[in-house]
């Protein structure tokens, strides 16, 4: 699956050969990440961020198999076996460190690829699939993130478990039992506890199968680029090897040095102080916040003030908590549905007008104001402001995309990547000159090349 | 088509609902409702701003002092350790403080930690030894609550990093005792409570703590410092840095080398991306 002038792996020495016929893993490798995978040769430094994200992945890993060998899943001792990998373990610091700041990184990376997919509209045909992939693994790393969050067991952790949990309790007559059910008890405690760990132990090779799939899937179009046009003609790819391995090893180096930056001198700038308290379920902190990078989805949460009432009559139609819940739901799976929103047969935000100005004054602005009111007080003005900017966010997916990817005149596309890069394309004088083997077998109305099976 | 019109039409009733039964009470509320109650005691509180000259392992290339810990340590003993546990720390670890082994002995026995007698097997006391961890004051959380106007005092090994700018907090706080501005309280009729001490740099500027630190020359230093409530509180506040954050500078130190490898490696990777690119890349202009 790949396009028609793909290298083909050739096996130099008699045992790859063999292992070619047994087992060709070798092949797999060079066809999904080598010199086998024809890329775009337009790619721009936004499209590092997958390589990073699997990177990131690997690290929790990592990082996260060798704290279990020394974190005890108990509600009596998770804290103090913290403060034992902190003090007592070698490089436990490290380690623990590098994972709770891998977990903020991971969320950096991730927002960073999903916002490429927002611009460049990568979610669009023929790439629905992966788009939806991507966002299972996105709800998957919520999950995941959420469960380690209250492992260490401090005031955070118990609290946020509290809260979250509780959001159950808004789902009409199965709601309470659920949350029970859930936590194992009434309230956040050794049960809890203890199948968090579990979860949080599994669900990191389950995203790891999730990006298996997300990747296949994207080796079935190949990789989209920065102009939205599809790939016509040898002259417009380059093999992933070397050239995405060194420009990617390049974009590594450099989220290294901001992550090491991070985790050696300011490992705890990103976490909160009160998570150094150990839970205790008699005393309230003064501000329950999730993590960060939870934020946004917490100011949505929190911007339902008012249930939903049939005025005059104070007849409760739908109760504030639901709505607040189904709304921070809704925001993520609404992104399930944008390859059928966003109509506009243009990929690219460089050559939409109307879509690049609400990108860029619409959806950042308002991404970046939810990050902050996320984890602000609940109190005026922030109630009010996180509540109009809850209301653009929805706005923007369902109401505005729509209606600009219909209304919009985009800007005129280059004939292919090769003419976007060098500003000429011999193929335009003579069409069809870099098709493959002179067929018309897999060509796409557009003129664009289908990768053959 | 259809998945568009339902997406505009849940999008607008989404919003709907938000604007008319969420934002427009909030801000009917805001224009002509009550103002929010702010307690009177938010007059009082300043921001602690930590010792003059910040301590000496702020920043990336900081360092302990070790003299300073051996000082902050000797507070903690006479003075904080009446009422504060230090449950993560363990004897041992004040090697780390530049004790040497022997030293580190005669002070864990300096301690009486809870012991089982052998031949009995009662419960007993015993000289601690450098495997112990430092003892906790009080048998259990009511006791601790019944002896202290019904606060528990918070247990010491973490508090640099379980208070937000940790360090500094502990030296405002230390130092931040005193009387609350007569003619301000009489105004907004602010009193500290009976049992309770003014604060200005705690919270809610009424702490359950008498002031731990009441006079200069409270603790005798060995190393024969002056010791002012600023610098016995400086030095305490050191100490419970390195309590909280043993590998701190370790910490710092390995991160030089980390990154020093790391943009090594950079520039080498962005020197190999430039060349293998070297071909491709049409020319400027």
């Amino acid at each position: 699956m790949s396009f028609a002038w793909a290298k083909q792996y050739e096996p130099q020495s008699a045992f790859t050969k063999w292992l070619d016929e047994k087992l060709p893993f070798p092949r797999l490798v060079y066809n999904a990440v080598g010199a086998g995978y024809p890329v775009p040769r337009n790619l721009n430094y936004m499209w590092n961020f997958g390589v990073l994200a699997g990177f990131c992945l690997m690290l929790q890993i990592v990082t996260g198999v060798v704290l279990a060998m020394h974190y005890a899943a108990n509600q009596a001792v998770a804290f103090g076996t913290v403060e034992h990998i902190m003090r007592n373990v070698n490089y436990g610091w490290m380690l623990r460190y590098a994972h709770a700041n891998g977990a903020s990184f991971f969320f950096i990376v991730i927002y960073l690829h999903i916002f490429r997919g927002f611009f460049y509209s990568s979610y669009k045909a023929p790439r629905e699939m992966i788009w939806l992939l991507g966002v299972v693994i996105f709800l998957l790393m919520m999950a995941t993130a959420f469960m380690g969050y209250v492992l260490p067991w401090g005031q955070m952790s118990f609290w946020g478990a509290q809260v979250i949990t509780g959001l159950f309790t808004a789902i009409p007559l199965v709601g309470e039992p659920l949350q029970v059910w859930l936590l194992g008890g009434f309230a956040p405690d050794n049960a809890a506890l203890n199948r968090f760990f579990s979860l949080h132990f599994l669900l990191p090779f389950v995203i790891a199968g999730v990006v298996i799939l997300h990747i296949w899937a994207l080796h079935i179009p190949g990789s989209s680029n920065p102009t939205g046009v599809e790939v016509k003609q040898e002259s417009d790819t380059v093999p992933f090897h070397p050239y995405y391995t060194a420009k990617d090893g390049f974009g590594l180096g450099v989220f290294m040095i901001l992550f090491t930056t991070m985790v050696f001198f300011l490992p705890n700038a990103l976490g909160h102080p009160d998570n150094y308290i150990e839970a205790n379920p008699l005393s309230t902190p003064a501000l329950i916040v999730p993590e960060w990078y939870f934020y946004p989805f917490y100011a949505i949460l929190r911007a339902f003030t008012g249930d939903l009432t049939i005025p005059f009559t104070g007849i409760v139609l739908i109760p504030a908590k639901l709505l607040g819940v189904i709304a921070m739901f809704g925001s993520i799976l609404v992104w399930f549905i944008l390859p059928w929103l966003d109509k506009s047969p243009v990929r690219s935000g460089h050559y939409r007008p109307l879509f690049r100005k609400f990108f860029w004054f619409g959806l950042i602005p308002t991404m970046a104001a939810l990050f902050y009111l996320g984890g602000a007080h609940a109190e005026e003005p922030y109630i009010m402001l996180s509540q109009i900017f809850t209301a653009y966010y929805f706005m923007h997916f369902l109401v505005i995309l729509p209606i600009i990817s219909q209304i919009e005149v985009p800007k005129p596309l280059p004939f292919s990547i090769t003419e976007a890069v060098l500003g000429k394309d011999k193929a335009v004088e003579a069409p069809r000159a870099g098709t493959v083997d002179g067929t018309d077998a897999g060509t796409a109305t557009d003129g664009s090349l289908q990768p053959a099976e | 088509m259809s998945i568009r019109l339902g997406g505009i039409i849940a999008g607008l009733a989404i919003t709907l609902v938000l604007v008319l039964w969420s934002l427009a009470p909030g801000v009917y509320n805001f224009a002509f409702g009550p103002a929010p109650e702010k307690q009177p005691s938010y007059a009082f509180y300043e921001h602690g701003e930590g010792p003059a000259g910040g301590f000496s392992f702020d920043g990336a290339f900081g360092k302990w002092d070790y003299a300073q810990l051996q000082r902050g340590y000797q507070v903690y003993k006479e003075v904080c350790s009446a009422c504060h546990s230090l449950k993560f720390v363990a004897f041992r670890n004040l090697q780390d403080l530049g004790y040497t082994e022997a030293e580190v002995d005669a002070e864990a026995a300096s301690w009486t930690v809870p012991g089982i007698d052998p031949a009995t097997g009662e419960t007993t006391t015993r000289p601690g030894e450098p495997t112990d961890y430092f003892p906790m004051p009080f048998p259990n959380a009511i006791a601790a609550a019944a002896a202290n106007n019904n606060a528990i005092p918070p247990d010491l090994s973490l508090i640099t990093k379980a208070r937000h700018d940790g360090s500094n907090y502990v030296y405002s706080l230390l130092t931040g005792y005193g009387e609350a501005d007569p003619a301000k309280a009489a105004k907004v009729g602010f009193e500290t409570p009976d049992g309770l001490y003014f604060n200005k740099h705690f919270p809610n500027v009424n702490i359950a703590m008498a002031p731990p630190l009441a006079v200069d020359g409270q603790v005798t230093f060995a190393d024969g410092t002056a010791s002012t409530i600023p610098q016995m509180a400086t030095d305490v506040a050191a100490f419970l840095t390195w309590t909280a954050e043993p590998s701190l500078v370790e910490r710092k130190q390995t991160g030089w080398f980390v990154i020093g490898f790391l943009l090594f490696a950079t520039v080498l990777a962005f020197l190999s991306y430039k060349q293998i690119w070297a071909g491709l890349k049409p020319k400027k202009g």
